[in-house]
């Protein structure tokens, strides 16, 4: 899909070491405007170490980073990388666990609004206009996840499926260009996946949303993406859509175990 | 009632011209906001909606299938679908494929009408197989979108249809209404049946509008009242109340934002008037004892004490007795402290009448409603009848009965003991089975199955279902469902099957409350993994064993129920499942089915000395998966009084 297109995020020859540990070494990759890219690898493949670099908490000490056609700065901080259109979710979770979903949720809307901190506390004129505006887009979005009934419920006393899904919830509330979901499905039970499976795909299709997401869990990997690059011990070993990763005989080797058994 | 119009369609309009704007016929929450519609958006919506359907080709006898949770759009689906003189078929949200196959090609619908994805996918699956079923129809286009067919389209792209058609044809919609009249079919629903399958009710406008005019009456309900629907919209009930009594008397009908905010969504509306089966009643109560036993000691202590109070209370009241003043007293503070607070938590105060209906409710949660200040009542009726036989009266409330026959409605008991009746509602027949509709439909007497008397105050008292009534060997009478009904006042019991007839005692299964029981195992620190594992821990047979006593004890009180005191039990490792075909949608137990699929577990339970036995059954997936599953069950004694 999208042939011709100019990918959205272009990695270019990223390496990265921390210590003596080459966590990257010459890793290159295309995110392409409207797909579903997994970044999939055996644990210590470097696919963690990656999705930071494209958000941009880690700086990459060799290559570089082109998002919507431009380089980005050496030193760009994560804030403004965010403020550029690129959101993520965490492996372990990071909500505000006193919050109740909704603020959480409103949380990921604070890169969009306008007035201060002052007027926003009295709540009249323009940043009353404001917030209702944004509570609005985040009402869609609370019903889009389903999760109406935990709207005033404090993260803290969420389920951990139910966690993840507020996580996601406040990602898509930036409505970031690029969404980067790190493992979205860990530790999940079998319905809860389905679930989570079916939001993303109901995110990229119906609302548009270029997603990379890192998971484990092949089944939904090979169900769900349109391309998948494979990494191990920080190389890239392999690429391109679920048929033919499932057919490249060097991650099958690495990744899914030795061929023909 | 002349002059009232008779049609479903003529009352839209009626109260289209009689209502004024600003009076809400119904509202949904929809982001998180109650949005209103007025009885001339109501007619507005429902309009473009048939003409609509009448564009796609929708004539006039044509059945459309409606299923989903319930949102307004489904209703004016309905009333659109009368409108133009065809037939709506309400379906179960939860139905699986086979049900859905079954009902979809028996009633011969051309249209369909679902929620959203989840139902529009079943039907699609339909599609295929089934020629006769020409266009689906989706409300809520989410996950839809990236299918294109000319036969799937979205609620709004009908109406935008509808428009257009209107333009073209000025007086369609007028004509069409004009010729529907009160005798033609209005409605369509299948009863789940605890045996074979389901049947096809044919009801009119005439009928069901008596019927609801009837028990508006009753209660006085007007344009000022204010209900939820959240009940499932294939049932008798739901439609008579949230679609029929609405348009009768507008009142209004506020649809929940999804069916896991129903609670909090009722506090925000507060009520006049609720119509639930037993088994949500049952789960309310279960609700209200879980907090409470994980509430602090104190609140515990004062909830238990005034509750006792509030029940001495309560029978006097039922019995038109005097109060002895100390007890009023302590009932007003306890009105105060814990009543008022509870009933408001459940977004109930404003409630003037609450109705149970559909099943027998055990007198205990009756009372125990009754006992907090609900108004709650009984009604007795069938999907035959329109829900419309007989229901208690303010002032003449009585927990073991169902009340005086309603007005226009004659009741009789055959030689065998069946209650028949004749009432405004009793049905036209069943959809395409004149022989079923002969056996129970004898010269306007509806015959129920069920088995009941008269008493001395002249209201209807139901045992049970007449064919499960028997007698145990020693000839004790054996009514399963009162002894279940006892059961199932305990929180940790959700469901219970039992066994008796031709038997020397009487034995249980039992299905544990899966909620309360894990919420108690976890305050005791009992680690478990699932349902089966959790519901076969010594600890939890000590803790349904307890209950079983209580009801042994009350058994033991009554002479003639005495040896009918349940001697042995066991728990299930699965619960009940409609899926599975143990029980129906409305819940209730399909005897015959459970006796033989679980004919080595009843012998287990007959075999004095046998303390385990191996279950082997097939579950099914809502899918409709199956996997096969394997368990060994305890069975236990129990003591008897």
């Amino acid at each position: 899909m999208n042939e011709g297109k100019e990918p959205i995020l272009r990695a270019e020859n990223i390496s990265i070491s921390f210590g003596g540990l080459q966590a990257l070494d010459n890793v290159s990759l295309e995110i392409n405007p409207g797909e579903i890219l997994a970044i999939i690898g055996p644990n210590g493949a470097g696919k963690t170490t990656m999705l930071n670099i494209l958000n941009g908490f880690y700086k990459p000490d060799e290559g570089r980073i082109i998002f919507e056609g431009k380089e980005r700065p050496k030193h760009m901080k994560p804030n403004d990388i965010a403020a550029q259109g690129i959101a993520r979710t965490f492996q372990n979770l990071a909500l505000f666990t006193g919050m109740s979903a909704l603020g959480n949720i409103m949380m990921g809307r604070t890169m969009k609004m306008h007035s201060n901190i002052f007027s926003q506390g009295i709540y009249w004129g323009f940043s009353r206009k404001e917030e209702i505006e944004h509570r609005k887009a985040v009402e869609g979005i609370i019903d889009f996840l389903q999760i109406e009934n935990i709207r005033r419920t404090p993260a803290s006393m969420l389920p951990y499926g139910l966690r993840k899904r507020v996580e996601l919830a406040r990602a898509l509330a930036a409505e970031p260009k690029l969404l980067l979901l790190d493992e979205p499905m860990a530790g999940m039970n079998l319905e809860e996946k389905e679930d989570i499976a079916r939001f993303i795909l109901d995110a990229n299709e119906e609302l548009g949303y270029t997603i990379a997401l890192i998971e484990h869990d092949m089944g939904v990997v090979m169900d769900i993406c349109d391309r998948i690059v494979v990494l191990d011990f920080g190389k890239k070993i392999g690429e391109g859509t679920p048929d033919e990763v499932k057919a490249n005989p060097t991650v099958v080797k690495a990744y899914l175990g030795t061929a023909g058994e | 009632m002349s002059g009232l119009p008779l049609t479903f369609p003529h009352i839209l309009l009626d109260n289209a011209k009689k209502f004024p704007p600003n009076q809400a016929a119904m509202r949904e929450k929809d982001l998180g906001i109650w949005q209103s519609y007025s009885w001339q958006d109501y007619l507005e919506q429902v309009k473009d909606f048939a003409l609509g359907l009448a564009s796609l080709g929708f004539k006039r006898e044509d059945k459309m299938a409606i299923i989903g949770d319930n949102r307004p759009q489904l209703y004016w689906g309905m009333a659109a679908c009368q409108c133009l003189g065809g037939v709506p078929v309400p379906l179960y949200q939860d139905a699986i494929h086979k049900e859905l196959e079954f009902i979809v090609d028996h009633s011969e619908c051309r249209f369909a009408l679902a929620e959203d994805q989840e139902q529009t996918d079943k039907l699609m699956h339909l599609k295929d197989k089934m020629p006769s079923l020409e266009y689906i129809i989706y409300d809520d286009p989410r996950g839809l979108t990236k299918f294109k067919h000319d036969w799937l389209i979205a609620f709004t792209d009908v109406q935008e249809r509808g428009r257009r058609f209107g333009k073209e044809n000025p007086d369609y919609f007028t004509n069409a209404v004009e010729q529907v009249k009160p005798d033609d079919l209005s409605l369509i629903v299948y009863t789940s049946g605890t045996t074979g399958n389901p049947k096809g009710v044919m009801q009119t406008h005439r009928k069901v509008a008596a019927c609801c005019r009837g028990f508006n009456a009753w209660d006085n309900l007007d344009e000022t009242g204010n209900v939820m629907a959240y009940l499932p919209m294939a049932w008798i009930g739901d439609h008579v109340f949230s679609y029929g009594q609405a348009l009768c008397a507008g009142f209004t009908v506020n649809c929940p934002e999804s069916t896991t905010t129903i609670v909090h969504d009722q506090r925000e509306i507060g009520p006049t008037h609720i119509f639930a089966p037993p088994r949500i009643w049952e789960n309310i109560l279960t609700q209200i004892m879980i907090k409470i036993e994980d509430s602090a000691w104190i609140k515990r202590k004062a909830f238990h004490y005034f509750m006792k109070v509030a029940g001495r209370v309560e029978k006097k009241r039922i019995a038109n007795e005097r109060i002895p003043p100390w007890d009023s007293i302590l009932y007003q503070l306890g009105r105060i402290l814990i009543y008022g607070p509870l009933v408001d938590n459940l977004g109930m105060s404003n409630i003037k009448v609450a109705y149970t209906a559909g099943e027998a409710i055990g007198p205990e949660i009756f009372e125990f409603f009754r006992s907090l200040g609900i108004n709650l009542k009984q009604l007795y009726g069938m999907t035959e009848s329109c829900a419309y036989v007989s229901m208690q009266k303010d002032g003449d409330i009585d927990a073991e009965s169902v009340g005086p026959p309603a007005p226009g409605v004659e009741i009789k008991i055959s030689d065998t003991g069946e209650v028949l009746y004749k009432s405004p509602g009793n049905f036209l027949g069943y959809f395409k089975s004149p022989e079923a509709t002969a056996e129970t439909l004898e010269d306007g007497w509806l015959h129920s199955g069920d088995a009941g008397y008269m008493t001395e105050r002249g209201h209807l008292k139901i045992i049970d279902r007449a064919k499960d009534v028997s007698r145990l060997n020693d000839g004790t009478l054996f009514a399963p469902k009162y002894i279940e009904n006892k059961l199932k006042f305990s929180p940790y019991i959700k469901e219970a099957v039992a066994h008796g007839m031709n038997k020397d005692f009487v034995a249980v299964f039992i299905d544990i409350d899966y909620g309360s029981v894990a919420n108690w195992a976890e305050r005791r620190h009992l680690a478990f993994t699932s349902y089966g594992d959790l519901s076969q821990k010594p600890e939890v047979y000590d803790l349904i064993h307890e209950a079983i006593c209580k009801v042994n004890k009350s058994l033991s009180k009554d002479a003639k129920l005495r040896n009918s005191q349940i001697k042995r039990f066991l728990l299930f490792t699965k619960e009940l499942n409609p899926d599975d075909g143990e029980i129906t949608r409305t819940r209730k137990i399909r005897r015959k089915f459970v006796a033989n699929k679980y004919a080595e577990l009843i012998d287990a339970l007959y075999s004095p000395g046998q303390d385990s036995v191996v279950m082997e059954i097939k579950a099914t997936y809502e899918d409709g998966r199956t996997t096969d599953v394997r368990a060994d069950l305890k069975v236990r004694d129990a003591q008897a009084y």
